[in-house]
């Protein structure tokens, strides 16, 4: 299905409602349990799954995901695994499916065929935290030939004329951070609304906010103001210390679920 | 040839190498620096401040001495030492380290982070810190922790807080990553001081300009000692900061060939050596696209060097860009050979030598016999071996 991120977003806003966007790394703690869960993920309420490749040098993420990223590579977790799992599930899902993936993996093995793999295998979309917006046109191009769609990041030190140029080479939403800093829990919901508010001035698309978001009143206070919240630290860690990282992963999810907001 | 030196253009790139490959938090902070440093280079207070602090405080300019009894040993070309070994802590590395720490209470921050490998930079930054002020936590992984005990003992007397990374491999590449994280949360308040010509734009640049005044030295000395350019110049390469300081002040020089000299470990499998110029592939790693050493999948590379400070998997960015071009010939010396050297400088020259600095020599060394004795070859001697004599001693007695 081409452009299942926009169609996603559109149906919801349609129907005045939000979306969840829960992050999992794949093949943690095992390749059996992100097979499982994606869909426990779907019946409890998610909308899109972000699944992050493995990378020996996430930068950009916490002790809990890196720790997790770290573990699914010595048990031999590679983006072909993901892709061959990603294919299997496909037809048993309507979720939309992205991949977190840093730019260090798509360069290696080059654009064209990362691409290609991705969309062979039915990812819907990238994540691609650390690519150099000065060259990120050529996969934005090469990503929505396939219907996928590519989401930038917005910082809170990013600029005004910054937040028009990621905007503008986005496309399905923008991936907009609710802190400075890595990946993490935190204690108290982020205060976003107004540079959601500015945001807006610069780009109609959707607007989903992580880093730090790890309760359902962290969820309630940024689908208040943005279209989805992205969980992941608060996630991966329940799945990492449960028996059964999957119903874990259900139950929780399906309480972040639960105070989605309504679009007003 | 001429557009060698122009590099880097606005967008950080040494022809396709360079760039900035981080997460968004980062970029106003480098868009800062970046402005920030435009700004200094042109400030006649900051370049006399500067001077002045390499003069009175690092000791520059370092001697450029000939090594007569290798020279006789070797029996081929002149070899010339420019003996970064005796500025200040004993390495080039506070060369960039006074110059950052300058720019940073320019920019009014008020804390340091840096990460380390074999202890060099680290000990630089906590100097420089404690000289301005400052206060300075240093990232340093486990294994090094463990490799170069003296240097964390030294960073500690100079009231700078060492953060061990368990992490990883953890070696240098973990804790760069470390402080990175640290960085992404403490941007308004923190500089991070890069110890060399690698990460993203503009520090390949900034580094590379704060080292140039080994080059610089060295050409003035060799204008009066040898009559002009010497035929070769050999400098080792980790992440390139020592190279780069020397290479880039004769690139212009094209009679003048350069040597960069890369760790080749045990052996030159993946995982066994640490020389991403001459045996990995473009790919980016800790903010921009260089050489690097990854799987077919992107991961970095296990790597492996008896040195610290070359156990890298990734180089600066300009390196590619010398090496692409052509400008710059790249090779390896294995862990032994390094070692031989550093005993051969040690008994001929009363020169105790860095194990990093150790490969320029075992290289230069075979250059040299090639060579004619009416020729010339200076080697960057980076760094004192002062911090390496008891992982000398254990690599020596495992050799047995």
């Amino acid at each position: 299905m081409p452009d299942r991120i926009e169609g996603i977003f559109t149906e919801l806003l349609a129907e005045g409602r939000t979306a969840l966007m829960p992050f999992i790394t794949a093949g943690y703690p095992s390749m059996k349990v992100t097979e499982s869960v994606i869909g426990a993920l779907e019946e409890a309420g998610a909308h899109i799954i972000e699944l992050g490749i493995p990378f020996s040098d996430p930068i950009a993420d916490g002790p809990v995901i890196a720790a997790s990223m770290h573990q699914a590579l010595l048990s031999g977790v590679t983006p072909k695994s993901v892709f061959e799992l990603v294919r299997k599930i496909r037809p048993t899902t309507e979720l939309g499916l992205i991949a977190m993936v840093s730019d260090s993996i798509i360069e290696r093995i080059g654009p064209e065929k990362f691409i290609c793999d991705a969309a062979d295998a039915g990812i819907d979309g990238l994540i691609v935290p650390d690519i150099d917006i000065l060259v990120a046109e050529k996969l934005r191009d090469l990503a929505a030939d396939r219907g996928m769609s590519f989401s930038l990041l917005i910082a809170p030190t990013t600029s005004q004329e910054r937040i028009s140029q990621i905007a503008a080479l986005s496309t399905g939403f923008v991936y907009v951070l609710a802190r400075v800093g890595i990946t993490g829990e935190s204690h108290s919901p982020p205060d976003i609304a107004p540079r959601i508010d500015l945001i807006r001035q610069h780009t109609n698309l959707p607007i989903a906010v992580g880093f730090g978001i790890s309760t359902p009143q962290h969820v309630a206070a940024v689908t208040e103001v943005a279209d989805a919240a992205i969980v992941g630290s608060a996630l991966v860690r329940r799945m990492g210390e449960s028996d059964d990282a999957v119903i874990a992963a259900q139950a929780f999810v399906s309480d972040l679920a639960g105070s989605l907001c309504a679009k007003t | 040839m001429t557009t060698l030196t122009t590099v880097p253009d606005e967008a950080g790139r040494f022809g396709e190498y360079g760039g900035r490959y981080v997460p968004e938090t980062l970029v106003a902070a480098l868009d800062q620096l970046a402005e920030q440093y435009q700004q200094a280079k042109k400030d006649p207070k900051f370049i006399a401040e500067l001077e002045d602090l390499l003069k009175n405080f690092v000791g520059r300019p370092t001697p450029l001495t000939h090594a007569k009894r290798l020279t006789e040993h070797v029996g081929g070309a002149q070899i010339y030492l420019k003996r970064e070994d005796l500025a200040h802590t004993g390495a080039h590395k506070i060369n960039n380290t006074i110059g950052q720490g300058l720019l940073t209470v320019r920019m009014g921050k008020k804390r340091v982070i840096a990460e380390t490998g074999a202890g060099q930079h680290g000990v630089a930054t906590a100097t420089a810190c404690a000289h301005f002020g400052l206060e300075c936590e240093v990232y340093m992984g486990a294994e090094d922790v463990r490799r170069q005990s003296l240097n964390v003992f030294r960073m500690k007397l100079l009231g700078a807080k060492v953060i061990v990374v368990e992490a990883g491999s953890r070696t240098l590449k973990d804790a760069t990553n470390e402080a990175m994280r640290d960085w992404m949360g403490s941007v308004e308040n923190t500089h991070y001081i890069l110890g060399s010509v690698v990460g993203p734009h503009p520090f390949p640049m900034i580094v590379r300009d704060f080292q140039v005044v080994i080059g610089n030295e060295c050409r003035e000395q060799c204008d009066r000692d040898l009559g002009g350019p010497p035929n070769i110049i050999v400098a080792c390469v980790g992440g390139g900061s020592n190279a780069a300081g020397i290479f880039y002040a004769f690139i212009d020089d094209v009679d003048t060939k350069l040597v960069g000299v890369e760790a080749g470990g045990r052996s030159l499998k993946l995982g066994n050596h640490a020389a991403p110029l001459c045996f990995g592939e473009p790919g980016v790693l800790h903010g921009s696209l260089s050489y690097v050493l990854q799987d077919a999948f992107g991961q970095t590379a296990q790597v492996h060097s008896c040195s610290a400070g070359l156990d890298y998997p990734g180089v600066g960015p300009e390196h590619s860009y010398w090496k692409d071009e052509g400008r710059v010939e790249y090779t390896t010396v294995s862990d032994d050979e390094a070692l031989n050297a550093f005993s051969l400088l040690s008994e001929l020259e009363g020169i105790m030598p860095a194990l990093e600095t150790a490969h320029a020599i075992a290289a230069a060394i075979k250059i040299a016999k090639a060579m004619s004795p009416q020729q010339t070859l200076v080697i960057n001697l980076s760094g004192r071996g002062d911090k390496d004599v008891q992982e000398v001693a254990r690599l020596i007695e495992g050799r047995g």
